[in-house]
């Protein structure tokens, strides 16, 4: 099937990427270390020096950029398509909204339950679904970000999803008396909580789990004849992929101070999506630049028209996709080619 | 080494930071001499975007003001914002009208599920959200929600006139409803029964939900012709309410049909479903209709027109939308004028919460705008009307949900 | 029993609004393998043409056949110009240009043409044929089109050069290359005809739901949903399962308890979802062998 031609030509950019940005051995190691150590640093000075919404924009940058990055764990390193991950990153929200407001837990707890809630219903959901060919599953996972605003609103279960009309949510303070605003520790808790998630999906992808993972994108039959269980660890690839989703949507559930049906509707899904893209399938990093895409983009072409603001949007996502048809991570990749190639 | 430079350029980042944020002192946000800057959040894209035609038409309608002087002396700065129907969109959106832009009010923002996400965040920042562009019931909450008033008569008010005027007139139908399966119909439908009374659960024989996802709404209708019902109830918007009226007259049903008034829109849903089919539709009105022939004559409509014409040359007449932003932004211009030069945001809460009879030309004759400090809903009064083939005819007393 | 006769027969109606959808699905699909996301959106603007057409005077029957060529023309053009400088990029940025387009004619439309619903002409009348009205004139000239379409597809892949050499291009391009077909312009013309029966769809579909420019939204869902269960390769089968969905829809709503009304079409696709993984194919789509 060409989608698994094309992700393992997306392949061979993690490993050269990682060159780039420091994952691979000796001194490009430690170089990329740096590089990571500096982004971090502006990173955590960045909500001390910007205005609270702009603290509040980047925190949302890093929210969808770890949805995105779940998404990524699916297709970029397992082969698999998913146009239904709002559904998970709804799971999430709600898990952590009603964990809040109707049992008192704090927002704290609330994001290890919201992603066990997510990986418990991503599995469930692979157990059928990845049976399915690529393009079949892409229909199913339609649908599921189809169905699950109506799940959400379903009469039986309006006293804990407060129906058509959400939970609102307090916004939690800083601990042990910090003196930050609210939205500088939200912040800065997300980014940890980001950084720590990035770091986990890294070590999986390189453990000896991450290689199966990656053999059955490469190639499914030599993978089994290997001895993979591939039904296995491509349904578990799938809750993992749903678990980094639905922590997203439980922060996102503390960051916006809302849930509600509409906010998780196929749009949120086809975001996703071209985040990934953009940011670069396989290349985890990318997710965040996904993430700023899917927020600012949009502003952007609000500001050239609003009438038109659409299809702006749409012009702007061609442009980007001409200039890096493998999204900035692909982009990257071929500059670092480039230079190699001069170098020698 | 490299450290270094990294320290350094974190350093950079606060310095060119805090040498941009801007040191303000203002008595009142958002105000000065010259203009008054006044926020907005519309759907101009996604799914909704129908509904952008309202913000675009309280922008037009500020570009009159503004060509004419300014309300007392002071220019009308109208920034809106895309929000795509989205919640969290709406949050950061009206966190940008308030933080960034410091506007001194946000007015008019779309939508029951963006409001209730900024709501809490505009209360605790005491900025005015104020007339918003829905009709639920909970934006009437000045106890808790101080800061937060709606403007178009809430949808239960709606729905109980509906459901008195069955109690009295037609006490042995057998009701059917078709609702919009969200806060608007579940609002609509509440008001409906709580209109018929102790007799709600055995006259309404049928209630059947719609998903606004769906292409066609064939298969509900076909469920109520067959549940035997005599009365229909169709609460829906625009393109479904046009399917329901063309519908029923294809399977030659005959109820007494009753069309809720987000749909009466001669223009826009009667005209394409065939008017013949719409005979005898009973709702109620509170703007009057742009291309209803009787109301086109008035002097306010006029006016509207001319309106259209110079300022919103591309906007669409048969758009009920752009009276309804037109009427909403001259509330808002009422508000700023009593408020003469107090501008503050408070002030601005205490004259929005002190419209006495204010009438708008192009509100059914009657209907005037009435708030309190404890009455945060402006319009509370609808007419009931029927439509004969040709145009609505309004009937009956102008009625609000407690006193018909 | 009457109920279930008469929502089986609106199901029937509203199958023939997917089944024309999901022909334009298949269409693209022989020509690409894979789904086009702005296939509806496309098919809206169409409409659009057509219905401007008629405003400045054209008679229907005119500008029936100019639309469809127009849109024709517009779909090679479309591949042309926007895919073919990445062709060769993967899968997925393929999707996102898909969602490119769907935003870009979406908004596009709304511009120049706003969204209040127009009522669009039909050429077969309203006048009930069937059940007192369940089944209109228009509904029953739709389900005669769609049949037409589909048996002219069906002599097109099968007998002729054209239509074998564009089975043979989506299937093994590089094959196909070898035996001296011109990949390029098969595809091309792959999305000309796709465009041109989406814009037959939209024209039916139209006058039942009225025109604007989110009318395929969710139609497209549903033309998904009857090609995926009919199989990607048939025509036949598209037109089948849009069908299917239709009937399985209406009855999911109507007689499954509590939540059936909320959740119809969530079920309909859990359906579609079962019946996938017991034949992965579709109902009548040919079973594709994987070489090692």
């Amino acid at each position: 099937m060409s989608v698994n031609e094309d992700i393992k030509y997306d392949a061979k950019l993690d490993g050269i990427l990682d060159a780039a940005t420091g994952a691979g051995t000796g001194k490009s190691r430690s170089l990329g270390s740096v590089v990571t150590l500096c982004l971090l640093a502006v990173a955590v000075v960045l909500p001390f020096v910007a205005q609270g919404f702009v603290v509040f924009q980047l925190t949302m940058v890093m929210v969808y950029g770890i949805a995105i990055m779940g998404l990524n764990i699916l297709t970029g390193f397992n082969g698999q398509f998913s146009l239904g991950h709002s559904a998970f990153f709804a799971i999430g929200a709600y898990t952590a909204a009603i964990l809040m407001e109707s049992f008192g837990v704090s927002y704290v707890w609330t994001l290890p339950a919201a992603g066990l809630t997510a990986f418990v219903a991503g599995f469930l959901f692979g157990l059928p679904a990845l049976r399915l060919e690529p393009i079949y599953l892409a229909l199913a996972t339609f649908a599921l970000a189809v169905a699950m605003p109506q799940f959400l609103k379903l009469t039986p279960f309006e006293h804990w999803t407060g129906g058509v009309q959400g939970i609102v949510i307090l916004k939690p303070d800083a601990p042990f008396g910090l003196p930050l605003s609210q939205d500088q520790w939200l912040y800065l808790f997300t980014l940890g909580v980001g950084f720590g998630l990035y770091l986990a999906a890294r070590n999986i992808i390189a453990s000896r789990t991450g290689r199966a993972i990656q053999a059955i994108r490469d190639n499914p039959i030599a993978a089994r004849a290997m001895g993979i269980n591939l039904s296995l660890y491509k349904t578990l690839t799938f809750g993992v992929s749903a678990f980094y989703t639905g922590v997203a949507g439980a922060l996102s559930a503390i960051v916006v101070q809302f849930v509600a049906p509409d906010s998780y509707t196929l749009v949120l899904a086809v975001a996703f999506l071209v985040g990934m893209v953009i940011g670069g399938v396989g290349w985890l990093p990318g997710s965040l630049i996904g993430g700023a895409f899917i927020l600012f983009v949009p502003n952007i072409a609000e500001g050239v028209s609003k009438g038109l603001s659409g299809a702006v949007y749409g012009i702007i996502l061609l442009l980007i996709i001409y200039i890096a048809p493998s999204g900035v991570g692909g982009l990257l990749h071929k500059t670092a080619d480039y230079f190699a190639r001069r170098r020698k | 080494m490299a450290l270094r430079t990294c320290t350094l350029l974190a350093m950079a980042v606060g310095a060119s930071a805090l040498a941009a944020a801007p040191a303000m002192a203002q008595t009142a946000p958002g105000v000065t001499d010259t203009e008054i800057k006044i926020g907005n959040i519309n759907p101009y894209s996604g799914p909704a975007s129908a509904y952008g035609v309202i913000g675009k038409t309280i922008g037009a309608y500020f570009a009159k003001i503004n060509a004419e002087g300014g309300v007392n002396g002071r220019k009308i700065n109208y920034i809106s914002y895309d929000d795509g129907y989205s919640p969290p969109k709406a949050v950061e959106q009206a966190r940008k009208l308030v933080e960034s832009d410091e506007v001194a009010i946000v007015f008019q923002p779309l939508g029951t599920p963006s409001n209730s996400a900024i709501q809490k965040y505009m209360n605790s920042k005491q900025v005015p959200q104020l007339f918003v562009a829905t009709g639920a019931t909970k934006w009437n909450d000045p106890k808790n929600f101080p800061w937060t008033m709606g403007w178009q008569p809430n949808y239960q008010t709606e729905g109980k006139i509906y459901g008195k005027y069955i109690a009295d007139n037609l006490p042995n139908g057998k009701v059917g409803v078709i609702f919009q399966n969200d806060d608007y119909g579940k609002d609509l439908l509440k008001g409906l029964k709580d209109g018929l009374g102790a007799k709600a659960a055995s006259m309404i024989i049928a209630e059947v939900p719609y998903e606004v996802s769906v292409p066609t709404i064939d298969s509900q209708i076909v469920q109520l012709k067959g549940s035997g019902a005599d009365i229909l109830v169709t609460i829906a918007t625009p393109k479904f309410a046009a399917q329901v009226i063309r519908k029923v007259a294809e399977l030659g049903w005959k109820p007494t049909h009753f069309l809720n008034n987000v749909a009466i829109s001669v223009g826009a849903v009667i005209k394409p479903a065939g008017p013949e089919n719409a005979k005898d539709i009973l709702s109620t009105a509170y703007l009057k209709d742009a291309t209803d022939p009787a109301d086109k004559e008035s002097p306010a409509f006029k006016e509207w027109e001319a309106f259209m014409d110079k300022y919103y040359p591309d906007g669409n007449k048969l758009d009920g939308s752009t009276v309804f932003g037109y009427a909403a932004a001259q509330t808002m211009v009422q508000v700023l004028k009593q408020a003469g030069k107090d501008l503050s945001r408070a002030n601005i809460m205490k004259e929005a919460a002190n419209l006495k009879n204010f009438e708008i030309g192009v509100l059914v004759d009657g209907i005037k705008v009435n708030t309190s400090p404890s009455d945060f809903a402006p319009i509370e009064q609808l007419q009931m009307q029927k439509f004969d083939g040709e145009r609505w005819h309004r009937f009956g007393p102008v009625m609000s949900g407690e006193s018909s | 029993m009457e109920l279930f006769l008469q929502q089986v027969l609106s199901g029937v109606a509203n199958g023939a609004i997917y089944a024309s959808v999901a022909l334009a699905i298949v269409m693209i699909y022989q020509a690409i393998h894979h789904l086009n996301f702005a296939q509806g959106e496309m098919a809206m603007f169409s409409t659009f043409i057509a219905w401007q057409l008629m405003q400045w005077g054209m008679p229907f029957w005119a500008a029936l056949p100019v639309t469809v060529a127009l849109s024709f023309a517009g779909g090679v053009a479309i591949e042309r110009i926007v895919m073919k400088p990445i062709e060769h990029a993967p899968v997925l940025t393929h999707v996102v240009v898909f969602i490119a387009l769907f935003t870009i004619l979406n908004s596009a439309a709304g511009f120049i043409w706003d969204f209040t619903i127009k009522p669009f002409p039909t050429p077969f009348g309203t006048a009930p044929v069937l059940g007192n009205g369940l089944l209109s004139a228009h509904q029953a000239g739709m389900i005669a089109v769609v049949l037409v379409m589909l048996v002219l597809l069906y002599l097109f892949f099968r007998y002729t050069n054209t239509g074998l050499a564009m089975r043979a291009a989506a299937a093994n391009p590089a094959s196909a290359r070898l035996v001296g077909i011109r990949v390029g312009w098969t595809t091309a013309l792959g999305w000309g005809m796709a465009s041109a029966i989406g814009s037959v769809a939209g024209m039916l579909i139209a006058p039942v739901v009225f025109l604007e420019p989110n009318m395929m939204l969710t139609i497209l869902l549903y033309g998904f949903a009857g090609a995926v269960l009919g199989g990607l390769t048939s025509p036949a089968g598209a037109v089948l399962g849009g069908f299917i969905v239709g009937v399985v829809e209406n009855l999911a709503g109507t007689y499954i308890p509590v939540v059936g009304p909320e959740l119809k079409l969530p079920i309909a696709l859990v359906l579609i979802v079962a019946v996938l993984v017991v034949k992965p194919s579709g109902l009548l789509g040919r079973r594709t062998v994987q070489r090692v």
